[in-house]
């Protein structure tokens, strides 16, 4: 009885996968990985991911094999006749010891990795970064350049219920004005935020930052390719949380230089903003939010 | 429900009716007002799981507003943590502990009737915001500041059902601790008693410790919004960050309080269906002390992205990672326990070996998500909401729907049906991994969690995950109707249930009579 329903459960399993490959349209997109990595940093992250996850896929079909073969082998149904032991001094030791072992492994590459992540000194460029709800500000503190960064204008309204947009490829991740950095600079972010926590996020970046109100956190990337980058925030900061995108565009450094020579030119009023501005905003803005409703 | 204790013992329940359930002192008729309660808000946070993964399974918005969505996402975890898991296991505890030491009742048995009864007016309060201006809370279960102080007039009725939640889980605490600590059956030392029992003894303990920090942590947050203090407010000198510290200083144990009761299940029914005693009693008493123990020291590993020196990280990164040292142990226990047994598969065992293969998944994911820099791109994603739900769901509850078919027929004095059970359970486990385990896809793929609506290339894995919350929502009514149908009738059910179980449980008449041990059994 066991037996025919365990092939009838193969067959329904088959049938299933079979069915939803041929469904799946050419273009889906069925990633099963982290994206590959924009930064040098970025790739020893994606190594530690692999490297856990092969420590722990082996682990798992040793467990697994195990309890599969004491299933099929101990059956009562099959006759098996029950031990009496319950206790192996030697066998508790060692699956004791070994597993500290392999943590021990797994936790020296880690803090290497970490150590690099967390020193953000010798940077090129700095960019302050203010969340808001619900958009980001970038304000560039080495060349005086300030901008907010909202959800494009095509997009403005996702997030009324049944606005039924166009789902685009980049539906949910476009901005009107991206972050613009150089390729192959060490990019020092400085975040704080204006209301509530947000967190700012790219995953090809491997680069996420919790921007918290009377707080300024650092985080830095050094993007290796040219190109642009989407993310979006990581930290539930209310109704806009989902339609509060990051773009990163990054550029050779000659263009950079133009595009920064466009900003600073003519004398923007955005531009002559003290940076500082909106750090003395955070007070009033924080209290508003937790009295005034 | 009254027909679960037969009143042709010496003496039954002391009224009728309602009247009998409200001013019940007795165990049994707690536990199961806990477990009744129990089913109730686990098919309530179900439909809010619902609401969330319809609303998931395509692009756009066609079902909520974004405000109601975080309405949902921030009421599911509240009703299933505080509503579902926690009373099922206390009416587990209620059932079983006093049955499984040799004790009359509960020690405090008025008490135990008050930490129920504190409960339904509580959710009626925490389900009621859903109604006031504002809504409910939409700032996440997690209640960080300052999002959660912009909730509407719900604030407080939240905080206030939160303290009321609190106090019934203490009292229920230390009713446990008291019951296991003094109202043994002569013979019964520490270290003979059952290991569902230990397991509860230490939650308790951590409830004691828990608890009190999140009721602490919470009037922070009303006095900060209604009585100008700025514990939390960066305006007024607070750091909002020190809010995250203590309430992950109550969540981590809170985490292990949902889990600890389940390995003390899993451990009661793996040797039954095995015909073999438990391998390891010593270790595994000492695997949950020392897991209980890490529990209040690895709370950062929630908050890695807010800032924090690096030496701080590598020392919340260690602690998380030599919790795997206890856990391991405990999965390794279970193996050897079946190894060279006698195993059938009954519906509690099957929940119990989907158990242990499913929880080890969600502990694979844990050990991943404790390494720094990786937890730096995983957290906030789908990746943890698959980690923690594989802990959560085929953890945690498959260890409740192990315990409920393990001793139903001791309560019920009939045998559950096999069939219905044996669907139920291929049901449920096909259905949940096909709702969690591509939520690990869409985690790596960079979908964050807690957002209504997502960018395409996220459509195909959520559309299966739907497709799987819908199953396994469905496969839980099966579960409704058998206990419908173990209730009302049934094959009877001998006094040992099964094949000659261990436990004092298993020496009582099914259904276990009203009063149980009034004389002390010796052991």
């Amino acid at each position: 009885m066991y037996r025919s329903k365990a092939h009838g459960r193969w067959l329904f399993i088959g049938i299933a996968a079979a069915a939803l490959a041929i469904a799946t349209p050419a273009a889906a997109d069925w990633a099963l990985d982290f994206p590959a990595s924009a930064t040098e940093l970025g790739n020893k992250v994606r190594g530690l991911h692999h490297l856990a996850l092969i420590i722990c896929v082996v682990i798992g079909i040793i467990v697994f094999g195990v309890l599969g073969y004491s299933l099929v082998k101990f059956r009562k149904s099959q006759g098996a006749q029950a031990a009496k032991f319950s206790h192996s001094t030697k066998a508790e030791i060692v699956w004791t010891v070994i597993p500290v072992l392999i943590l021990v492994g797994l936790a020296i590459p880690t803090a290497r990795v970490l150590i690099e992540m967390e020193d953000t000194q010798a940077a090129d460029l700095r960019i302050k970064v203010t969340g808001y709800q619900w958009k980001w500000r970038y304000e560039y503190l080495d060349h005086g350049i300030s901008f907010f960064s909202n959800i494009d204008d095509a997009s403005n309204a996702a997030s009324i219920l049944g606005a039924g947009l166009e789902l685009h490829e980049h539906y949910l991740r476009d901005v009107d004005k991206p972050m613009v950095v150089p390729v192959g600079k060490k990019v020092k972010l400085q975040l704080t935020s204006n209301d509530v926590i947000h967190a700012w996020w790219v995953p090809e970046f491997y680069v996420k930052r919790d921007a918290v109100p009377g707080t300024i956190n650092e985080t830095w990337f050094k993007a290796e390719k040219t190109g642009t980058y989407r993310g979006q925030c990581a930290e539930l900061c209310g109704r806009g949380h989902g339609f509060m995108p990051i773009v990163v565009e990054v550029m050779e450094q000659d263009e950079y230089d133009a595009w920064v020579a466009g900003l600073t030119a003519p004398a923007e009023p955005e531009a002559l903003e003290e940076p500082e501005a909106a750090v003395s905003q955070i007070a009033p803005a924080a209290a508003g939010g937790a009295s005034s409703r | 429900m009254s027909d679960t204790t037969h009143e042709e013992h010496h003496d039954g329940p002391h009224a009728s009716g309602m009247w009998r359930w409200l001013t019940t002192t007795n165990h049994k008729d707690i536990g199961t007002l806990y477990l009744v309660f129990s089913l109730i808000m686990f098919l309530v946070g179900g439909t809010m799981a619902l609401i969330i993964r319809t609303e998931l399974f395509q692009p756009g918005l066609q079902l909520v507003d974004p405000h109601f969505f975080n309405q949902m996402t921030t009421m599911h975890a509240l009703v299933m943590i505080f509503g579902a898991l926690m009373p099922a296991f206390v009416g587990l505890a209620n059932w079983q502990i006093p049955l499984m030491v040799g004790a009359p009742d509960m020690a405090l048995p008025r008490m135990n009737n008050w930490s129920f009864w504190i409960l339904p007016p509580a959710f009626l309060l925490l389900l009621g915001t859903l109604f006031m201006p504002g809504g409910a809370p939409a700032g996440g279960w997690t209640l960080y500041p300052p999002l959660i102080l912009q909730t509407g007039d719900a604030f407080p009725f939240v905080v206030f059902s939160l303290h009321m939640l609190g106090a019934s889980s203490i009292l229920g605490a230390i009713n446990i601790i008291v019951t296991i600590t003094n109202m043994r059956a002569p013979g019964m030392g520490f270290m003979k008693m059952p290991l569902f029992v230990w397991t509860w003894l230490i939650t308790a303990y951590l409830l004691i410790g828990a608890m009190p920090v999140l009721a602490g942590a919470i009037t922070m947050l009303l006095t900060d919004r209604y009585f100008d203090t700025s514990f939390f407010l960066a305006a007024g000198g607070g750091d909002p960050v020190m809010f995250q510290h203590i309430f992950w200083f109550f969540g981590h144990p809170e985490v292990y309080i949902l889990i600890l009761p389940a390995f003390g299940i899993i451990s009661q029914v793996i040797p039954t269906f095995s015909r073999k005693p438990l391998f390891g009693y010593v270790s595994m008493v000492i695997a949950t002390s020392a897991i209980a123990f890490l529990s209040y020291v690895v709370w950062a590993h929630h908050m890695f992205t807010v800032g924090m020196p690096a030496a701080g990280m590598l020392f919340f990164m260690i602690t998380t990672m030599f919790i795997a040292v206890p856990t391991g142990v405990k999965i390794f226990n279970w193996l050897a326990t079946m190894w060279r047994g006698s195993i059938s598969f009954e519906t509690p065992m099957l929940f119990a070996v989907a158990f242990v293969i499913l929880f080890t998944i969600g502990g694979f994911s844990g050990l991943m998500l404790a390494l720094v820099p990786a937890d730096i791109e995983y957290h906030d994603t789908y990746f943890v909401v698959a980690h923690f739900h594989y802990v959560l769901v085929p953890g945690a509850i498959f260890g409740v729907i192990a315990g409920v078919y393990y001793w139903l027929p001791k309560w019920t004095g009939h045998m559950y049906n096999e069939t219905l059970g044996k669907w139920h359970f291929w049901l449920s486990t096909i259905f949940v991994n096909i709702l969690f385990f591509p939520q690990h896809f869409l985690g790596l793929a960079s979908m964050p969690r807690r957002i209504p609506d997502y960018s395409v290339q996220f459509t195909e894995f959520n559309m299966i995950s739907t497709v799987g919350a819908f199953g396994f929502g469905l496969s839980q009514l099966l579960f409704v109707w058998m206990l419908v149908k173990c209730v009302k009738g049934g094959e009877k059910a001998s006094t040992e249930v099964w094949d000659d179980p261990q436990g004092l449980e298993w020496t009582v008449p099914s259904p276990a009579p009203y009063h149980t041990f009034e004389t002390a059994p010796k052991v």
